[in-house]
């Protein structure tokens, strides 16, 4: 191991290109990681920010808010649950807004969602017609006092305040009361209006376990309902898993590619190494010890790799103007990466195993030339 | 040094086939041969007549095809190639004909790879190639990597190396054949020097009958037959 190590200082030359392309392929990683982090972010904020363990859909209502209707009767029976102890009604409009002051083509999606339940961030509903804004509307030129026209009936709301990480599905989001939410619904939605009492969905605190507080729920309301976990219900948000399951492929197929680099890398390596080892060999070093020092190659490179990919993602990070490209940085997914990454160099540089076991060492002594 | 005062090489009815494609190379027969420890003995023959293949053979880089090795006491015939590479490491010292030094490695480090390959000592193996090197006479050379170094520094730094692990045993595989006569003398007279102080044996290969008046005894062989002199 300190061969190898020493090997690295005096000849840093010969682990350079590999250094760069798993550097690159680092950069690659973390900022689809990256990429992925914050389109899932931008999809699930009002859902995570839900104050409850499990949301109440209707049945065959697929987890969808836009097809799931749950009556006050129904309300009722979830409430009476034991191990419930809060139950919140939720309901949500996407529609496109116009801003004071831009264009008036220039609209904006938003959401806007009528509150029982305050969401991490936002005190209890405010006053009918007025709305709690996310700040992602900060960046399209929207301020404190401004009124939004919502949908084609130019539903206005007022917006008197901003709260961070509560978009929806890609969109905007802004907070209000049920009754607002409602009133905005019959004028721009007038097919799907809903009636008092009425939500899309339920949010639900539990005591115990909060799985069997759902399985009773789905049991009370006689199968009206689908109760799932809040983490669940946000995966359901159009798109998520989908762009989870895409760039989940992609990162994949990366990490083959960095396999296959340190493979080829260390392969050649290895090749030119052969007289080495085999001395090595003959003087007494077992095939265990360098293969050893390969590994711990691999590794360090891969650190090394890992290190600059991770600076340069906090750069881009640092850099990117809010609001432009979805790029949000999880200091879990930079550690992820960099094991993802470690891991590849090690399966990568076992491709060398073969080879380094096959060295003969008598091919150390003798042959002249 | 050995145990019980057994000879610190003992061939018998050595035989070495190589399979090679479908014709069979016997490259060595019959080799019998005695090596007292402290003794030195120089091995002379042609090209391909079988030499490399009995260091190797002596050394337990290579298993017999049929006889028995017993070096410094210990049967090595039916040794594993793990209990042989554990062996070698512990009692042989080599000088190979040409890979010899690590090139990444100064010539101390050189020296330390012995014990790095190994279980580490640390400060005793540092402190032991200190003083080889002094006795070697590459005190300042100690952090020049070989190829700073001449042909005759390079072939006593792989003798330094060669001596690190305290062997029963040192085979030389032509120690001189890259060097001009007057260094290949001088590199010669270290190694017999060397061994003696330390009452080590050695196999000395050469192909220069005029390198042999420096061993205790000389062997010769043709195509893989040993036939020796009489010690003078
Ligand atoms: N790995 C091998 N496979 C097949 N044949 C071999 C192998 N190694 C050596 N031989 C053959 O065995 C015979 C003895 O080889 P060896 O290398 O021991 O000779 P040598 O005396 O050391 O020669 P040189 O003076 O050229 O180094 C030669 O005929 C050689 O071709
Ligand atoms: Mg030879």
């Amino acid at each position: 191991m300190r061969l190898a190590l020493r090997e690295m200082r005096r000849q840093p030359g010969r682990f350079a290109t590999a250094v760069a392309l798993l550097t690159l392929i680092a950069m690659l990683l973390m900022l689809l990681g990256g990429l992925l982090d914050g389109l899932i972010q931008r999809s699930t904020g009002a859902i995570r920010a839900q104050p409850a363990d499990l949301v109440v859909f209707s049945a065959a209502s697929e987890h969808s808010f836009l097809r799931s209707r749950i009556s006050p009767e129904i309300r009722a029976r979830v409430a009476a649950v034991p191990g419930v102890t809060r139950v919140g009604g939720i309901g949500v409009s996407q529609l496109a807004a116009r801003v004071p002051g831009n264009g008036p083509r220039d609209l904006v999606d938003v959401a806007l969602f009528g509150y029982e339940e305050a969401p991490s961030g936002l005190p209890s509903p405010p006053a009918a017609g007025r709305a709690y804004a996310d700040r992602v509307f900060e960046d399209q030129g929207v301020k404190k006092g401004d009124t939004l026209s919502l949908g084609p009936a130019r539903t206005p709301v007022r917006v008197i305040g901003f709260v961070e990480d509560v978009s929806y599905s890609g969109a905007g989001t802004l907070w209000a009361s049920p009754q607002t939410w409602r009133d905005v619904q019959d004028a721009n939605r007038p097919g799907s209006s809903v009636g008092a009492g009425v939500f899309q969905a339920l949010v639900v605190r539990t005591s115990g376990d909060a799985s069997a507080v759902a399985r009773r729920i789905d049991r009370a309301t006689g199968g009206a309902t689908v109760t799932v976990s809040r983490a669940d219900a946000a995966d359901a948000i159009g798109g998520v898993r989908q762009q989870r399951s895409v760039f989940n492929q992609i990162i994949g197929v990366t990490l083959v590619i960095a396999i296959v680099v340190v493979a080829l890398f260390f392969a050649l390596l290895t090749v030119e190494r052969i007289g080495l080892y085999g001395m090595l060999k003959a003087i007494g070093a077992r095939s265990r010890t360098l293969f050893g020092g390969v590994v711990v190659q691999a590794v360090v490179v891969a650190l090394m790799a890992a290190t600059i990919g991770s600076g340069f993602a906090l750069l881009l990070d640092r850099t990117l103007p809010p609001g432009t490209i979805p790029y949000q940085l999880l200091p879990n997914r930079l550690i992820v990466s960099s094991i993802a990454l470690v891991l590849a160099a090690v399966v990568g540089s076992a491709f060398s195993l073969r080879r380094v076991l096959r060295v003969d060492p008598a091919s150390a002594i003798g042959r002249s030339s | 040094m050995t145990k019980d005062g057994a000879p610190a090489l003992r061939m018998d009815s050595v035989r070495k086939v190589y399979p090679t494609g479908d014709e069979e190379v016997v490259a060595l027969d019959h080799a019998t041969l005695t090596i007292d420890h402290e003794e030195i003995v120089a091995l002379v023959g042609p090209s391909g007549s079988g030499k490399t293949t009995l260091c190797s053979i002596a050394g337990g880089i290579l298993s017999p095809t049929a006889g028995t090795v017993v070096v410094a006491g210990a049967d090595i015939t039916g040794y594993s190639a793990r209990r042989l590479t554990d062996f070698r490491r512990e009692h042989v010292g080599f000088v190979f004909q040409t890979v010899n030094l690590v090139p990444f490695l100064t010539a101390r480090e050189n020296l330390l790879v012995v014990d790095e390959i190994g279980r580490r000592t640390g400060a005793p193996a540092r402190k032991r190639a200190d003083q080889l090197l002094e006795e070697l006479g590459l005190a300042g050379r100690g952090r020049h990597l070989p190829a700073t170094l001449s042909g005759g520094q390079r072939q006593r730094v792989a003798i330094g190396r060669a001596l690190m692990n305290d062997p029963d045993l040192v085979l030389f595989d032509e120690p001189t054949s890259a060097l001009d006569t007057q260094l290949g003398e001088q590199v010669m007279e270290l190694i017999r020097d060397e061994m003696n102080s330390r009452g080590i044996a050695a196999v000395v290969v050469t192909h220069d009958e005029r390198m042999t008046h420096y061993a205790d005894r000389t062997v010769h062989i043709t195509d893989g037959v040993l036939e020796g002199s009489p010690p003078r």
